[in-house]
C-alpha cells in the first residue's frame, strides 16, 4: 500500500515540500490542504502589488498547468483538528482525510490590533492575497489613512497606501523607525525618505482606541487624546504563527511548533516547517522562529525529504532578507544586537530573531550618499551586517558572514578611523574567493 | 571609492555581455515577486529560472538588463557563462 501524505498550507513551504515528495516518490498520494482560495503566491509580492509595480496575476510563480504537473489533490478547506490517534485531519465541513505522514505548514499571521475598536470595518492587517485585493479597493485617492507598527511590513504598507494616492499617517510608539534592528541613522535614512515622499510622521504616539461610527471607522484616538480622522486603519505589529491545530493535538509548542533537525514534531509521523516551525538548532542549543520566505522554502523541502524517509538535517544558515526600505535595497544578515523596539509586539516579518541577539562587537560603517553597510564585527568573523543602496558586496558579505571567515588580518584596519571599509573588505573578499571558491 | 550603481552593475560591456555574459540568480535572496518576468520584454519566465536556482539559459534572452536592474532585492547578476557569481 502507498502512503498517504498530506501537507497543510499552499504558502512556499508547503509547495516546496509537494515539489521534493513528487521528485522523490513519484507514485505517491499527496493531498495538500488550503484554507486560502488564493492557493500559492508571493506574499512578500503582495507590497509591489500595493505600490502598483506589478499587477495582481503576476504574484502567482506557478501556472496552472504547472501545478497540476505535480498531481496532487489539492482540497481548499480549513483543517478543524488532527486526530492523532486515528491518524486523520478534521475538516470544517467534518470531512476526514487520513494521513500516514502530515506536514503542518500553516504560516504565521499578522498579530490582532491590541486596541479596542480593532474590529472596526477599515482596520486592516495585510496577509493573503484577499487582504492586498480588498486594501486596494479601499484605498481611494484622497482617503486617510493610518498605518501603525514597525518592520517592514509597516512601512511597505505606508508606502503602498501612499503609492495609491491615500494621505498616510505612519505611527510610531518610540523615538524612531525599527529601533531594535537599525541604528538611529539608518532610521532617519528611512523616515527622511518617508516624509520626503509626503507620508507624515507622528512619533511617541500610541493609539488609544480605534473610534467608528454605525461598525465603520471614523478616526484613531491617541493616547495623547488626538483624533485623526481616517477611513483606513492599517496594523502591523508583529505576526504570530498559527499554532491552533498543533496545539489542540497536543504537539509540543512554544511560540511556534517545535521541531528538531529533521523537521520532525514531539509526535510521530507529524513535521513542522515555514513560518510556523521553531526549529531546533544545535550549534546554539536554542530553537529558533523566522518569518523568512527562503527559509521556510528549505523547511519545506528537508522535512519532505524525512517524510519520504531519506534523512536529511536542516542546515540552519545565517539569517537574511534582502528588501527595499522606502525605496532603499537593503540586506539584514546576521546579528544586528539593538535596543526593544515598541512597535513591535511580536517577531516582525522578515525578521529573525536570531538579528536581534546582542553579540560583543565593534561597529563600522561606511557612508555613500544612500549607499549604507553596517558590520557587526566579533573578535574573529563578522557576525552581522545591514547593506543599504548598493548591494555590490551583500553576497560576499554574507558569504564570509555565513562561514564565519577569519578577518583578524584586517580587523584593526577596519576599525582604523578613516578607514576605507569597502576597498578592505573587497580586497579581502577576492583573496578569501580565490582561496575557498566562488559563491556556488 | 564611490559607488555608481550602473558602473557595478553592467560592469561588462554591453558587446561583452552579450557575447560571454548571462543572467544568474542568487535563489536565496528570491522571494518570487515576479517583477523580471514582468518587466522581461521577451516575456521569458526569469522567475521561473531564479526558483531553480539556474542561469537563464535561454537563446532568446538579450541580456538587456532589464530584469537585472528592476530584481529589488539584488537577486539577479550578470555573470560570464560558466562562471557561478
Ligand atoms: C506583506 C508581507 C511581506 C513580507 N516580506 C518578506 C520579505 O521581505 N522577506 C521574506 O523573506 N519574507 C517576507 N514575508 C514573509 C514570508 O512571506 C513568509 O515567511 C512565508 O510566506 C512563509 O511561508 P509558509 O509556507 O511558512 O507560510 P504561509 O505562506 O503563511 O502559508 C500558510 C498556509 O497555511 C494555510 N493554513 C493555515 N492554517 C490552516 C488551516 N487550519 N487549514 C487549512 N489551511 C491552513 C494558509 O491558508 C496558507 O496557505 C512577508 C510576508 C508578508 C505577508
Amino acid at each position: 500500500m502507498s502512503t498517504d501524505y498530506v501537507i497543510v498550507g499552499s504558502g512556499v513551504a508547503g509547495i516546496a515540500a509537494a515539489e521534493t515528495l513528487r521528485a522523490h516518490v513519484p507514485g505517491a498520494t499527496i493531498t495538500l490542504i488550503s484554507e486560502d482560495p488564493a492557493g500559492f503566491y508571493s506574499r512578500p509580492g503582495l507590497a509591489y502589488y500595493l505600490t502598483g509595480v506589478i499587477p495582481d496575476k503576476q504574484l502567482f510563480p506557478q501556472s496552472a498547468e504547472a501545478l497540476r504537473a505535480l498531481n496532487l489533490k489539492w482540497i481548499q478547506a480549513r483543517v478543524e483538528r488532527i486526530d492523532t490517534q486515528a491518524c486523520c485531519l478534521v475538516l470544517a465541513d467534518k470531512r476526514r482525510v487520513p494521513y500516514d505522514r502530515l506536514l503542518l505548514a500553516t504560516g504565521a499571521r499578522a498579530a490582532a490590533p491590541d486596541f479596542p475598536g480593532g474590529e472596526l470595518d477599515g482596520v486592516v492587517t495585510l496577509d493573503t492575497y484577499d487582504d492586498a485585493r480588498r486594501l486596494v479597493q479601499r484605498a481611494r485617492r484622497g482617503t486617510h489613512a493610518v498605518v501603525v507598527g514597525g518592520g517592514i511590513t509597516a512601512v511597505e504598507l505606508a508606502e503602498g497606501l501612499h503609492a495609491r494616492g491615500c494621505h498616510v499617517h505612519y505611527l510610531l510608539r518610540g523615538a524612531r523607525y525599527w529601533a531594535n534592528l537599525l541604528d538611529a541613522e539608518e532610521s532617519e535614512l528611512i523616515e527622511g525618505r518617508l516624509r520626503a515622499d509626503g507620508i507624515e510622521i507622528h512619533y511617541h504616539t500610541r493609539i488609544r482606541q480605534a473610534v467608528g461610527t454605525g461598525g465603520r471607522l471614523t478616526a484613531v484616538e491617541t493616547e495623547s487624546g488626538t483624533q485623526i480622522p481616517c477611513k483606513i486603519l492599517a496594523v502591523a505589529i508583529g505576526t504570530r504563527p498559527r499554532l491552533e491545530l498543533a496545539r489542540t493535538a497536543g504537539l509540543t509548542t512554544d511560540r511556534g511548533i517545535l521541531a528538531d533537525q529533521f523537521l520532525k514534531t514531539n509526535v510521530p509521523n507529524i513535521f513542522a516547517a515555514g513560518d510556523v516551525a521553531q526549529v531546533y538548532d544545535p550549534l546554539t542549543g536554542q530553537a529558533t522562529l523566522d518569518t523568512l520566505w527562503p527559509t521556510a522554502r528549505a523547511h519545506g523541502v528537508v522535512a519532505a525529504m524525512n517524510m519520504a524517509g531519506t534523512p536529511m538535517i536542516y542546515q540552519r544558515t545565517v539569517a537574511a532578507n534582502v528588501t527595499l526600505l522606502a525605496g532603499l535595497p537593503t540586506t539584514i544578515i546576521g546579528v544586528l544586537g539593538g535596543a526593544n523596539d515598541d512597535d513591535l509586539v511580536a517577531i516582525a516579518r522578515g525578521n529573525s530573531e536570531t538579528w536581534l541577539a546582542t553579540v560583543p562587537t565593534w561597529v563600522v560603517v561606511e557612508r555613500h550618499d544612500v549607499n549604507r553597510i553596517r558590520l557587526m564585527l566579533g573578535d574573529r568573523a563578522i557576525n552581522g551586517a545591514l547593506i543599504i543602496g548598493d548591494q555590490t558586496l551583500a553576497r560576499p558579505i554574507q558569504r564570509l558572514i555565513d562561514a564565519q571567515a577569519d578577518i583578524t588580518a584586517i580587523r584593526a584596519d577596519l576599525l582604523a578611523p578613516g578607514a576605507d571599509v569597502l576597498a578592505l573588505l573587497h580586497r579581502f573578499w577576492t583573496e578569501w574567493e580565490a582561496a575557498h571558491g566562488p559563491v556556488s | 571609492m564611490s559607488i555608481d550603481r550602473n558602473s557595478l552593475i553592467f560592469d561588462l560591456t554591453r558587446a561583452d555581455v552579450l557575447a560571454t555574459g548571462q543572467v544568474v540568480p542568487d535563489p536565496p535572496r528570491c522571494v518570487q515577486c515576479g517583477i523580471c518576468s514582468y518587466n522581461c520584454p521577451l516575456g521569458l519566465d526569469v522567475r521561473a529560472y531564479a526558483w531553480a536556482g539556474e542561469s537563464i539559459a535561454d537563446s532568446r534572452c538579450l541580456t538587456c538588463g532589464q530584469c537585472v536592474a528592476r530584481c529589488p532585492r539584488g537577486v539577479l547578476h550578470f555573470a560570464r557563462i560558466g562562471e557561478s557569481i
